[in-house]
C-alpha cells in the first residue's frame, strides 16, 4: 500500500539527509519525496510517498519521530487530504502535429510553458493521476524529457480531523 | 567571559560535570588541546588508537552510569571513532565524541584530514552537530549531553572546525537546551500500567525477560522489588547481566543463542512474557516466529519504536523504566490487597527442575586446559569479593563468561552486544577502571579480540589505571572456528592465529605490564591470584583448549526451544 507521509522539521543543514538516511538504512524504499518551506520561518514540510504495510508505516512515523530535527509525522489519508503534483514534459511536436496537441492540452487544461519548432514544454498541476493521464496521451508523440516534482500535499480545510497525528507528541 | 571556542568547551564540560576524557590530538583538533594545556579540572586519558579512546569512554559510561567523552582529531582519527559509535549506538551507550574538522574555508575541498564525520556517522548517532561559529558552541555541547542521556541513551557526535575553535565568545553556559524536536517520553500510562500488572496477575508462567534498558535506567532496584513482590524468575539477557542479582534465588540466567537451557526454556515456555527494556533481538529469540509461542507479550521500554517492531506487544508501557517499574509495583501491591496475585510456586519449581536437569557441562577429559575452568577459577576466586567489574571481547570467551560469571551488583559486566565488537574489552576495562579506581577490573578476552587493541595497555600502565586482561587463549578466532567445524563440514578458513606469537607474557612485560602463563588447572589458579592481587596491570595468558566449543547452542535460524547442548568438538585442531 503507498502511503504519502507529511514531517514537519526543523530547516537545519543535514536534516533531510538524516529522514532520508533512516528509510535507506531501515531497508524501506521511497517513491517520491518534495521538500519545501512551510508557513513558519525555520521549519520545512516534507512530503514523502512509501509503499509499505501498515506495521511499516508505525516503525517508520516511529523512528521518524526520534529524529531530533523532526516536529510532526503524519499520514496524509486519502480522501482527507489535497495532494498534487507539478510535471514538466518536453513533446516532440513538429509543425504538424502542433495543433492536435495544444488542443489536447486546452481539453484537459494543461498550460504551454513553451514551443519551440519541433517540440512542446507542458506544465502540467493536479494530481498524480491527473498527470499520469496527460503523460499517457502524449505518450505515442514522443516524450523528450520529463520532470514531476513529487506530490505535495495538505489536509483537506473541511476535513474532520486535521490529519492522522501518527505518532504522540 | 571572552575566551576561545577551545577554552569554552572544556568549561562547558566541566559544566556538565565530566572528570575525566579519552582522546588523541591531531592538527584539527589542536586548539582544543591547547586549551587542556592551559588548565582544566577534567582529566585527559590519552589512548593509542582513537577506537581505543571511544570504547575507554564506553566503558566509563557503562561503569558510572555517566555520558563518556571522547575526543579526537579530524579524518583518520574521526573515523577511528566510527567503531564505537557504533558500537555505543547498537548498546545505547551515552556517548559525547568531540572531533576537530578542517577550517570552515576548507570544508568541500577534500582538504588534509578532510571527511565527513558528520554525515557518515549519520546512521549511527541520535545527532550530531557541526559548529560553524563559535558562538553556538556552549549551545551544541548542551544539547549534546542532554540528547545522549535523555530517552533511550546512545551516542551523539560534535563536529568542531579548526578555525571555530580558535574564535572567540563571551561564554556562559546555557541553562536551557531549544530542541523542539527532542521529547522522549516522561510519562507513564497509569491504564497500561494496571493492565500490565493484571496480565502478570493472571499468569501462571510469567518471566521477566530484563534487557539493557534497565541498567540505562537506573532502574535495578525497582526490578529487584518488581521480582520479588510476586516473585517472578528473571532471565537477564547479555546486555542486562549484572541488572539482577545473579545469586539471587529468583535469577534463572541468560537468553539467547549461548544462553543455558533452563533460562531459554524459561522464555519460550511461559505464558506471560515481560520485557522489560528489551528488544527482541535475533540472538535472544532464535526464529522469531517460534519464539515464546503462545505467549501474552507486555513490552516496557523507553523507544515507542521498539514496541511492536519484531513482536507485537499485547501490553504496551512506554516511559521512563525506573518510573515504570516503581508504578507497577504500585499496582502489584494494590491488586495484592485486592486478594489478586499470581501463583508462581509451581512454575519456581519447574524452572528450578530444568537447571537441575540441564546444567552448563564441557569435557573434562583431555590434557589440555579447559577454557571453561578459566571462568570458573576467576568466578571462585572473586565469588566473595564485591568490587570487581568485568569486561569482555566478543566471542567464545564472552559467552562462557556470561554463563559461568555470577554479577550481583549493577554495571559489574561491560560487554559489546548489539555490534559484537571485537577488541571492545581491554580499552573498555580502560575506561571503567577511570571511573571506578575502588574497583577491580578485570578484561576477559579471547587472543583475536586482544590483538585488536593491545596497543591500549600502554595507556592502562602510563596513565596508572591498572587492569586485569585474562586472555582465553585457544589459538583460534574461536567462534568462527566453532561454525566452521559444525555448519561448514570443518573446513578452517583462516582462522588459526597461533596461541604462541606474540608471547602474550613478553608484550605484556614490554609494556610495562606483569606478564602470566597458565597452561594447566594448577598454573591457572596461580596466575589468576596473582593477577587479581598484584595492583598493576597484568596479563594472563591461558593456553586453553583450541577444539572447545561454546554450548548450549541456537544454531543459526533455529528456534530457541531446538537448542543444542554439549557435544564433544568433532575435530581435533592444531594447536
Amino acid at each position: 500500500v503507498i502511503h504519502t507521509v507529511s514531517v514537519l522539521l526543523e530547516d537545519k543543514p543535514g536534516a533531510l539527509m538524516r529522514v532520508s538516511s533512516m528509510f535507506a538504512r531501515r531497508g524501506y524504499n521511497i517513491q517520491s519525496l518534495a521538500v519545501g518551506p512551510t508557513e513558519r520561518a525555520g521549519i520545512s514540510r516534507i512530503v514523502l510517498r512509501v509503499d509499505c504495510s501498515e506495521h511499516s508505516l508505525e516503525q517508520i512515523e516511529k523512528q521518524m519521530h526520534k529524529l531530533v530535527n523532526v516536529l510532526r509525522v503524519s499520514e496524509l489519508e486519502p480522501g482527507q487530504a489535497v495532494e498534487r503534483e507539478l510535471a514538466l514534459i518536453t513533446v516532440a511536436a513538429s509543425p504538424s502535429k502542433r495543433a492536435e496537441l495544444l488542443q489536447l492540452a486546452d481539453v484537459l487544461g494543461v498550460r504551454v510553458a513553451d514551443v519551440g519548432a519541433n517540440a512542446i514544454v507542458f506544465e502540467v498541476v493536479g494530481s498524480p493521476e491527473q498527470i499520469d493521464t496527460f503523460q499517457e496521451l502524449v505518450r505515442p508523440h514522443g516524450i523528450k524529457e520529463l520532470a514531476r516534482s513529487g506530490r505535495i500535499g495538505l489536509a483537506r480545510a473541511s476535513a474532520r480531523t486535521e490529519t492522522r497525528q501518527l505518532v504522540q507528541t | 567571559m571572552r575566551m576561545t571556542a577551545a577554552d569554552a568547551l572544556l568549561r562547558s564540560l566541566e559544566a556538565e560535570g565530566v572528570d575525566t576524557v579519552f582522546g588523541l590530538p591531531g592538527g584539527a583538533i589542536l586548539p582544543t588541546y591547547d586549551a587542556f594545556a592551559r588548565g582544566t579540572s577534567i582529566r585527559h586519558v590519552l589512548a593509542r588508537h582513537e577506537q581505543g579512546a571511544g570504547h575507554m569512554a564506553e566503558g566509563y559510561a557503562r561503569a558510572s552510569g555517566r555520558v563518556g567523552v571522547a575526543i579526537a582529531t579530524s579524518g583518520p582519527g574521526a573515523t577511528n571513532l566510527v567503531t564505537p559509535i557504533a558500537d555505543a549506538w547498537m548498546d545505547s551507550t551515552p556517548l559525547v565524541c568531540i572531533t576537530g574538522q578542517v577550517r570552515t574555508h576548507l570544508i568541500g575541498t577534500d582538504a588534509f584530514q578532510e571527511c565527513d564525520i558528520t554525515g557518515i556517522t549519520i546512521p549511527v548517532v541520535k545527532h550530531s552537530w557541526l559548529v560553524q561559529d563559535a558562538e553556538e558552541l556552549p549551545h551544541a555541547i548542551r544539547a549534546a549531553f542532554h540528547v545522549a542521556r535523555t530517552g533511550r541513551c546512545g551516542p551523539v557526535l560534535v563536529d568542531i572546525p579548526r578555525d571555530v575553535q580558535e574564535a572567540e565568545l563571551d561564554f556562559s553556559y546555557p541553562d536551557e537546551v531549544d530542541l523542539p524536536g527532542w521529547r522522549p517520553s516522561a510519562t507513564v500510562n497509569e491504564r497500561q500500567v494496571r493492565a500490565a500488572a493484571e496480565a502478570i496477575a493472571r499468569a501462571k508462567r510469567p518471566v521477566l525477560y530484563v534487557g539493557g534498558g534497565t541498567l540505562n535506567a537506573d532502574a535495578c532496584d525497582e526490578l529487584l522489588r518488581v521480582a520479588e513482590l510476586w516473585e517472578l524468575p528473571v532471565v537477564t539477557t547479555l546486555m542486562a547481566k549484572s541488572a539482577f542479582p545473579e545469586t539471587h534465588e529468583l535469577h534463572f540466567g541468560w537468553p539467547g543463542m549461548h544462553g543455558a537451557k533452563w533460562s531459554n526454556w524459561a522464555m519460550n515456555k511461559c505464558d506471560v512474557l515481560v520485557a522489560v527494556g528489551a528488544r527482541f533481538d535475533d540472538r535472544v529469540t532464535g526464529k522469531l516466529s517460534a519464539f515464546a509461542a503462545g505467549a501474552e507479550v507486555v513490552h516496557l521500554d523507553i523507544d515507542a519504536a521498539e514496541i511492536g517492531k519484531l513482536r507485537r506487544a499485547d501490553i504496551p508501557v512506554v516511559g521512563p523504566l525506573k518510573q515504570i517499574l516503581d508504578r507497577l509495583a504500585a499496582a502489584f501491591e494494590t491488586l495484592r490487597e485486592e486478594g489478586r496475585r499470581p501463583d508462581t510456586q509451581p512454575w519456581l519449581e519447574q524452572l528450578a527442575g530444568w537447571r537441575e536437569e540441564f546444567p552448563l557441562r564441557y569435557g573434562e577429559d583431555g590434557e589440555w586446559l579447559k577454557p571453561q575452568r578459566v571462568l570458573e577459577s576467576l568466578q571462585a576466586l572473586t565469588g566473595a569479593r564485591d568490587d570487581v567489574i568485568w569486561t569482555t571481547g566478543v566471542g567464545q570467551h564472552q559467552m562462557w563468561a556470561m554463563q559461568y560469571l555470577l554479577c550481583d551488583r549493577p554495571r559489574s559486566f561491560i560487554t559489546s552486544g548489539g555490534l559484537g565488537t571485537m577488541g571492545y574489552g581491554l580499552p573498555a576495562a580502560v575506561g571503567a577502571k577511570a571511573a571506578r579506581p575502588d574497583a577491580t577490573v578485570v578484561c576477559v578476552d579471547g587472543d583475536g579480540c586482544f590483538q585488536m587493541t593491545s596497543q591500549e595497555l600502554a595507556t592502562a600502565v602510563t596513565e596508572n589505571l591498572p587492569i586485569v586482561v585474562v586472555i582465553v587463549n585457544n589459538g583460534y578466532l574461536g567462534m568462527v572456528r566453532q561454525w566452521q567445524d559444525m555448519f561448514y563440514e570443518e573446513r578452517f578458513s583462516q582462522v588459526r592465529l597461533g596461541q604462541a606469537s606474540p608471547d602474550y607474557v613478553k608484550l605484556a612485560e614490554a609494556y610495562g605490564a606483569v606478564g602470566l602463563r597458565a597452561e594447566t588447572d594448577d598454573e591457572l589458579e596461580t596466575a589468576l591470584a596473582e593477577a587479581l592481587a598484584c595492583g598493576r596491570t597484568a596479563v594472563v595468558d591461558c593456553r586453553v583448549d583450541p577444539a572447545e566449543h561454546c554450548f548450549p547452542m541456537i544454531p543459526a535460524g533455529a528456534a530457541a526451544l531446538d537448542l543444542v547442548e554439549y557435544q564433544p568438538p568433532p575435530s581435533v585442531p592444531v594447536a
